[in-house]
């Protein structure tokens, strides 16, 4: 590998100086020149040469260095201020790879006014917490967020990253995947360090949950990995806990974003999101129509849960579509799962059929629902569903 | 305005099973479709050619068969095929497989926009997408429900979020996934049909592409599968009868521990 400036190129601009988060740039007679005792062939200059007078001879084939790269990173994602939930259960699992492979668990976090957030990451498992603290990404945007996280990635090094497999998570961290030209395994269930070669192993459903697969970066890194909310547990928070945060700041350049976000509109209706919930009562084609739909709430309010759908209510226009469980809708995985009047399509079954304990209901007893059923009753719902809510409700004394 | 739809041909079922001899996929007998969040970027790719005028040009990566894939997106409205064949394509991941259809898509060279599904049933990753936009280094918005207008060389739309949604203005040309609630894919007239059998699909292989060599298939593939197996199957359940009032007392009763 080899670095070099073609200097007939090179207009003077600057921006390669900016980029290197290693200062290895400086600029003699107005032009460009490496320090290639500072540089780590990182190639973050080349990217961002918009006159192409850098060249990099790579080889892909292989992350260069290899050895040199460790810790574990989590990526803190935050909305409005606040740490989602799925980073703490990544910490988690974060902290156990990290004892095993005896090295240090850290987050970043991006956002605006969140210091707090950040201490509160140490009591949750960090060793260190990257804090990028501007008002330009209070929220998400895609460019600005993956120039930081590729430029920090290429400073520091670590060997692994995690990232929840959210709407953000999984829109910034395949872009981060790409330009640092590395292996990305999504939607890991399992996560676990391999003994003798010490890499990530990574296994993962595929097709829709009837096949797992496991999944090595054997020869790039960082390896990286997104997970899905309520799949790893996360830790006590422990207030004696020590960590460092380091804040890093950067130039304007790294905060400029051609896309812009004109609104943020909350939309979901009655109780919470599903993919939040530890509870859902769903509704299928059975519940015959939207005005049914009041008993399943009723009996997810009674249990603090949330109303889902199948596909079928939602194409009738019972329910609207961010409420749909399966293929085409989200995928669930709460601790109960109440099916009511859900036939059980396979469609709707690889969306939720990881859920602790599956309540099916239903009037055919050889609905496909019953064959993923941890507990069954075949009757009619609008029997069954009020009962079973007035039993809980004596139950919980609420 | 010139549309490209990135397209993937999956198995129609998810219900794949392992060959417990060769610890491989069983691919023979398992009819291929579109990927159904695809459908939702062929229907939204013909509807902004309607629009604004230009054309809609679908792109695929697979085997030779995948060409069938093509010929009914064209049957539905898109004008050009364009399959990227070659044996030196197979074992890619995502990274490799973006980098391909971003290669591709360089080559064609005048797009306003390109559309994918929010993910592949077959793999759910939704990598490939964002991928693609890495590598062009496009503006790009992920999971779209809804584009609001296209206006001066600006887009403005809708990313659904856990939420509700964002609305984001970004200039073309940019990448977007979209999502099912974006439109009602329509279904093939019978002109297209016919249209669509005869029409020519271009085939390129890696040569006809600018590409590096070892950024391809299984070699420019970080991420490699060491095992596949089927998971454990969820015991059997226990089904309460008698009447809804027996039924619901035996069901509370199995679920008093629970701590809710």
């Amino acid at each position: 590998m080899s670095i070099k400036i073609i200097s007939e190129k090179c207009v003077g601009c600057q921006i390669c100086v900016k980029v290197c988060p290693f200062g290895a740039i400086s600029m003699v007679n107005k032009k460009a020149v490496i320090d290639l005792d500072k540089c780590t062939l990182c190639s973050a200059c080349v990217d961002a040469c918009k006159f192409s007078a850098i060249v990099l001879e790579r080889t892909f084939s292989k992350t260069q260095n290899i050895e040199q790269y460790k810790g574990v990173w989590v990526f803190g994602e935050q909305k409005k201020g606040i740490v989602q939930p799925v980073v703490y259960e990544l910490l988690g699992k974060g902290r156990e790879l990290a004892k095993k492979l005896h090295t240090q668990l850290s987050c970043v976090l991006l956002g605006h006014n969140i210091k707090g957030q950040a201490q509160e990451l140490i009591y949750r498992g960090a060793d260190n917490v990257y804090l990028i603290d501007a008002p330009e990404v209070a929220n998400f945007l895609d460019e600005p967020y993956t120039k930081i996280v590729v430029n920090l990635i290429r400073k520091y090094r670590p060997e692994i990253i995690l990232c929840g497999a959210t709407t953000i998570g999984r829109a910034l961290i395949s872009r981060v995947a790409v330009k640092l030209h590395t292996g990305l395994t999504a939607d890991c269930t399992g996560l676990d360090i391999e003994e003798k070669e010490k890499i990530l192993l990574q296994t993962r459903p595929a097709f829709g949950g009837n096949i797992m697969a496991t999944i090595v970066t054997r020869n790039h890194r960082p390896q990286m990995a997104t997970v899905r909310h309520k799949v790893m547990k996360e830790n006590e928070r422990d207030k004696t806990r020590q960590g460092k945060i380091i804040e890093e700041h950067f130039d304007n350049s790294f905060y400029t974003s051609r896309t812009k976000i004109l609104d943020i509109v909350e939309e979901v209706s009655s109780t919470i999101n599903i993919t939040e919930a530890d509870i859902i009562v769903s509704g299928g084609r059975g519940m015959r129509g939207p005005e049914n739909f009041p008993i399943l709430e009723e009996l997810a309010k009674t249990l603090g849960g949330a109303v889902g759908s199948s596909r079928a209510a939602v194409d009738s226009g019972w329910m609207p579509y961010s409420h749909q469980v399966g293929q085409t809708g989200k995928t669930v995985c709460p601790k109960i799962y109440i099916a009511c009047g859900i036939s059980g399509q396979i469609q709707h079954l690889v969306g939720m059929q990881s859920s602790k304990i599956i309540i099916a209901i239903n009037q055919d007893s050889s609905a496909p629902i019953f064959n993923v059923a941890t507990y069954g009753i075949v009757g009619d719902l609008f029997q069954v569903v009020p009962l079973l809510t007035k039993g809980f409700k004596e139950k919980l004394k609420r | 305005m010139n549309i490209i739809v990135c397209i993937k041909q999956v198995p129609e079922t998810t219900q794949v099973q392992i060959d417990p001899k060769t610890n491989t996929l069983i691919r023979e007998g398992v009819t291929s479709i579109i990927n159904p969040f695809d459908m939702y970027a062929i229907e939204e790719g013909i509807r902004l050619k309607e629009k604004f005028g230009g054309k809609t040009t679908v792109i695929t990566m697979g085997p030779p068969q995948a060409e069938c894939a093509l010929r009914e997106a064209m049957s539905l409205g898109c004008d050009e095929g364009i399959l990227l064949s070659d044996r030196a394509f197979a074992g890619s991941d995502t990274l490799a497989t973006s980098y391909t259809l971003a290669m591709a898509i360089k080559k064609i060279k005048e797009f306003d926009m390109i559309i994918c599904g929010k993910q592949a049933s077959d793999g759910d990753t939704a990598q490939v997408g964002p991928g693609i936009s890495a590598h062009l280094d496009l503006p790009q918005l992920t999971y779209v429900r809804k584009i609001e207008e296209i206006k001066d060389g600006q887009i403005v739309a809708e990313r659904m979020t856990e939420e509700g949604f964002e609305i984001i203005k970004m200039p073309l040309p940019c990448l977007i996934t979209v999502v099912k609630e974006i439109n009602e894919p329509r279904l093939p007239s019978l002109k297209g049909m016919m249209r669509s059998k005869n029409a020519k699909i271009n085939t390129w292989k890696a040569i006809d592409l600018e590409m590096e060599e070892d950024r391809i298939g299984l070699k420019g593939s970080p991420t490699q599968v060491i095992k596949i197996f089927t998971p454990p199957a969820r015991p059997k359940g226990q089904i309460f009868d008698g009447s809804p009032d027996e039924a619901v007392e035996k069901l509370l009763d199995v679920l008093k521990d629970l701590t809710i």
